[in-house]
């Protein structure tokens, strides 16, 4: 109903106004009102996809957009939304006003440019997870690479060039596989179009080479091990918004991909490689986070919890089972909120000491209760306490682990759920040293002047992913 | 606001989660702030009380507050085994905060509104705990517990603080992390849901009412059912049943009311409660007794009690010993609890439950409650009055201190089980719960632990009241702890006496539970 009411191309709308505020942006020469408008811009964005509330809990794709584009290589403008690019989108699009929010003094130079990457990056990512032909899903990947390489390496840290080389390389490696896999699918498929697609059936040899072509894209970008050293040091050197972005949207890309494009088009191969991905799942899990408990840096810690956060996806999504698939794209959603929410927190706190180190951020309690506050709750979330969101995805998954059982000389052992048991208790062990250390650490850090508490801004866009996070 | 009105359940916990805050709003005024608790300890008491004619004619308030998957829900119930624990929660808050006041006050602690926050969360998560209906909302409430405890046993923010209370939380978080979670996950696959067995203790939630297993898989691989209990002991590290009993001494850092009600009550209580839980509403007589669930528990928790019983022998400082006494005792009502899968009265393939064993474990619950309360009660007064923590200074001490030893006494013989105090009784049923499972040995580590109660409390008040002070104390400066602090703990040892007179207080919603009336 409402959809025809106002009825416009909505994802279009939502891809190309990131786009054309950008160039608008360009127009305006003081900085604070760069700011301003490109916080107006992101609103307008949210309000733009206020259509999308009318999509109706199936499975189809809905809010089709089929136009001709070149017709001589079958390549279509095709663009839709099921339930999983549609959570995708929302966190996309709500991502921006509070990265916007929380640059507002953390980025004190090339202001307007930084805002450009920022638009840039929406347009890419609602691109990626609307595209249902693969070449545009190809191009939206690639072109998202760009401005997150800029955002490090301009507005990064100390490390910023080696850690944004580092990321291009990674990624731009895998993006060459996946683009040998749309040929490969092109040629054996005969069309771009991924429902079409999605309907043929492939010989398994086919399915074999493309899904290993595919997966290490993906893997590269979820990050799984060994693929995942890129994060890190990308995480570590970006700008607040710039980690928030990467954690919140950009890991899921790789995510998505796999339930987007692995299973679907590559069933058969898909199930051939679960015991792997499985391994290689609890490998992150368990390796990130024992990784996490011995970083000093904040960020870092949290960018290999990210990793093991990001291990319990992808074991949810190949123990090909109702529950771990539902704990899996929990997990997606929560990770992002979570791991968002951290990076800020740490954002702020950053602003404030100047360091990364949890050595320089001591004993905060009493000076910034209105921080520890919201670093706890995140926190909380993060290693999965009950009632907070954090909890459900993880608990599916887990359960999802202990319905799978390993058959080894002749019993049935429920041996991933035991491996996956050690994984939650690190996440305890990580967070809580970290929570510990900034709420209680002596001797306080927080002794001059400059350490206040939030101001009203950072109250504003902390709140978003507090309320998420109690569910 | 209507709402609210109309589920009664939820009272007590709204009132126990509603206060912290208001205390932390009026943490300027020191005499609202501390008003407020003894309010709200009041009101919440009212509101469990409010039920007991329900538990007693056999009715179980049930009420789902939110469903987060099929099967996975936060729900509340009130039965009697959970009415216990909710009725003497809120009843010791009281008393607590009245000795808070004289403790906190007398020492001049720092981050008394934080204290008072972080004990009434304490409160409420116990509360909560009593109050599951299911494993989840047990496990939520259990969590509860474990982090806003932390900064009660660090609250001297000294070396030695934070070092117990990193001990604490690897324990209580690593074991509920590692061991409690996957149990949940297995028992969510093992039956389908994790919704007690409320109202049957024999079924337990694994069976369906012909019998059989409610699920395929454990039908299959019976063996599971094993692992998860297994788990769940080791993920239940509250109940300090060996070896993951090291954190509570190690928690004894914490000022003593903490240690009074949250070492001696509200945490060690949710531990075992959660433990009786399990076992009696969770995985049922039947299968305790079918898988051999009941002996190896009810071994591990006599070894419990003998060997904490010989490490409090060992100690000097007054509440190393308490601590060690806690571990031995919690381990009783473990003990009970387990017993109610053996028993020597079955006959042929009818297995009959031990109903006696289990009674004497749940009315453990609650006299070693108030005994042990007023043990650290009065290790708290002696603090206060004396800065002495070792017990071979506290000769003649009894003498100044007549009050709090007296009651200290009353409360010792609660521990060994002397009657007519409360500890007896259950010890009573305990005793004849493990004749009627045939198992002499494990009677014989009760009747040895009763020896060894004897052998580590009675000097402590033998030395109070009949030697010579040492040379190098002068009694003549030490006199009575604050008005605040002694009332308490006289009052909460004739609670001892009153239970050790008329144990039907407990053990009406007991038999209810047990389904004897």
């Amino acid at each position: 109903m409402l959809q025809e009411t106002f009825s416009y191309p909505v994802l279009t709308a939502l891809i190309f106004w990131p786009m054309v505020a950008a160039i608008l942006l360009i127009l305006f020469k003081d900085d604070e009102k760069v700011r301003r408008a490109t916080f107006g811009a992101s609103l307008v964005e949210i309000a733009l996809a206020w259509p999308l509330l009318s999509f109706q809990k199936t499975p189809d794709f809905q809010f089709q957009e089929l136009l001709p584009w070149v017709n001589s290589w079958g390549l279509q403008y095709y663009l839709a939304v099921d339930g999983l690019s549609l959570m995708m989108i929302w966190l996309s699009i709500l991502t921006l006003p509070v990265c916007i929010l929380c640059s507002w003094t953390y980025i004190g130079r090339r202001i307007k440019e930084f805002h450009i990457c920022l638009l840039l990056m929406t347009t890419a990512c609602v691109g990626v997870f609307s595209a249902l032909d693969l070449v545009l899903f190809y191009i939206f990947w690639e072109v998202l690479l760009i401005p997150m390489y800029l955002m490090i390496a301009i507005w990064g840290g100390d490390d910023r060039r080696y850690a944004s080389i580092k990321f291009f390389i990674y990624t731009l490696a895998g993006s060459t596989l996946l683009l040998i896999a749309v040929t490969a699918l092109r040629i054996e498929g005969e069309t771009f179009a991924i429902p079409e697609l999605m309907t043929k059936d492939f010989s398994f040899n086919f399915q074999y080479w493309v899904f290993l072509a595919m997966t290490i894209a993906f893997a590269i970008k979820v990050p799984m091990f060994p693929f995942h050293t890129w994060l890190p040091a990308a995480h570590v050197q970006a700008p607040s918004a710039g980690s928030v972005i990467l954690a919140a949207v950009l890991l899921k890309m790789g995510t998505y991909g796999f339930l987007r494009f692995c299973l679907p088009l590559t069933p058969a191969a898909s199930l051939h490689f679960a015991p792997l991905m499985i391994i290689l799942s609890l490998i992150a899990i368990l390796y990130g986070g024992a990784i996490a408990l011995g970083q000093s840096d904040i960020k870092k810690l949290v960018a290999y919890s990210s990793v093991a956060h990001m291990g319990f996806v992808t074991l949810g999504i190949f123990l090909f089972s109702v529950r771990g698939l539902e704990g899996a794209l929990m997990q997606m959603l929560n990770h992002g909120i979570i791991t968002g929410g951290l990076f800020m927190l740490i954002g702020t706190v950053y602003e404030r000491s100047h360091s990364r180190e949890i050595t320089k951020n001591l004993g905060l309690g009493k000076n910034l209760p209105a921080f520890m506050f919201f670093w706890g709750l995140i926190s909380l979330a993060s290693f999965g306490f009950p009632g907070t969101n954090g909890f459900v995805g993880e608990f599916l998954i887990i359960i999802a682990a202990f319905g799978a059982t390993t058959r080894i000389g002749g019993v049935d052992l429920p041996l991933i759920g035991l491996l996956t048991a050690p994984g939650a208790m690190l996440a305890a062990a990580y967070v809580l040293k970290v929570t510990l250390k900034l709420a209680w650490g002596q001797p306080s850090s927080a002794k001059n002047k400059y350490w206040k508490d939030l101001n009203l801004r950072e109250w504003v866009y902390m709140l978003l992913p507090a309320v998420f996070v109690i569910t | 606001m209507t709402g609210f009105i109309n589920y009664p359940l939820l009272w007590p916990l709204v009132i126990t989660f509603v206060a912290p805050f208001a205390i932390m709003l009026m943490g300027r005024n020191k005499n609202i702030r501390e008003g407020i608790s003894f309010v709200a300890a009041t009101l919440a008491f009212l509101a469990v009380a409010r039920f007991i004619p329900d538990v007693l004619n056999g009715i179980i308030n049930k009420q789902v507050l939110f469903n987060i998957l099929p099967g996975l829900s936060l729900s509340l119930c009130l039965d009697g085994l959970g009415i216990i624990f909710a009725l003497i929660a809120p009843f010791l808050w009281c008393f607590a905060t009245s000795y808070n006041i004289g403790y906190m006050r007398k020492l001049n602690e720092h981050a008394q509104t934080r204290y008072y926050f972080c004990f009434g969360i304490a409160i409420f998560g116990a509360v909560g705990v009593a109050m599951s209906a299911n494993v989840f909302t047990l496990y939520f409430f259990y969590e509860i517990i474990s982090i806003f405890t932390y900064p009660l046993v660090a609250h001297h923010e000294d070396e030695e603080s934070f070092a117990g209370a990193k001990k604490y939380m690897i324990y209580l978080m690593g074991t509920s992390k590692l061991f409690l979670l996957p149990a949940m996950a297995l028992t969510y696959i093992l039956s389908g849901n994790l919704d007690f067995s409320l109202g049957e203790i024999n079924r337990g939630m694994f069976l369906s009412h012909d019998g059989t297993f409610k699920t395929t898989l454990a039908t299959a691989h019976p063996w599971l059912i094993q692992l998860t209990y297994g788990l769940y002991i080791a993920g239940l590290a509250k109940a300090a049943l060996m070896p993951f009993h090291n954190w509570l001494p190690s928690a004894m850092v914490a000022p003593t009311p903490v240690s009074a009600l949250l070492h001696a009550v509200a945490v060690v209580k949710a531990g075992v409660f959660s433990v009786s839980r399990i076992i009696l509403s969770g995985f049922g007589a039947q299968i305790m007794h079918d898988f051999g669930l009941s002996l190896t528990t009810a071994y591990l928790a006599a070894f419990t009690i003998v060997v904490a019983s010989f490490i409090a022998l060992t100690k000097d400082d007054l509440k190393a010993r308490l601590a060690y006494s806690t571990v031995s005792q919690l381990s009783y009502v473990i003990i009970g609890v387990a017993l109610v899968g053996a028993s020597t009265l079955s006959e042929g393939t009818t297995f009959t439950a031990n109903l006696i064993a289990a009674q004497g474990g749940l009315l453990h619950i609650g006299h070693h409650a108030f005994g042990k309360i007023t043990l650290f009660f009065g290790a708290g007064a002696i603090y206060v009055a004396t800065h002495l923590r070792s017990i071979k200074k506290m000769n003649g001490l009894g003498r100044k201190m007549p009050w709090t030893f007296g009651a200290f006494g009353l409360a010792s013989l609660t521990m060994i089980g002397i009657p007519p105090v409360a500890g007896f009784v259950s010890k009573w049923y305990l005793l004849n719960g493990a004749v009627n499972a045939g198992q002499i040995l494990l009677m014989a580590a009760l009747l040895a632990s009763t020896i060894l109660n004897a052998g580590y409390f009675a000097p402590i008040f033998i030395r109070a009241f009949f030697y010579k002070p040492d040379p190098d104390i002068d009694l003549d400066h030490y006199h009575e702890a604050p008005l605040t602090m002694v009332v308490p703990l006289v009052f909460t040892s004739l609670v001892s006496l009153t239970l050790g007179l008329y144990p039907q207080i407990f053990q009406k919603f007991i038999q209810a539970f047990l389904g004897l009336r």
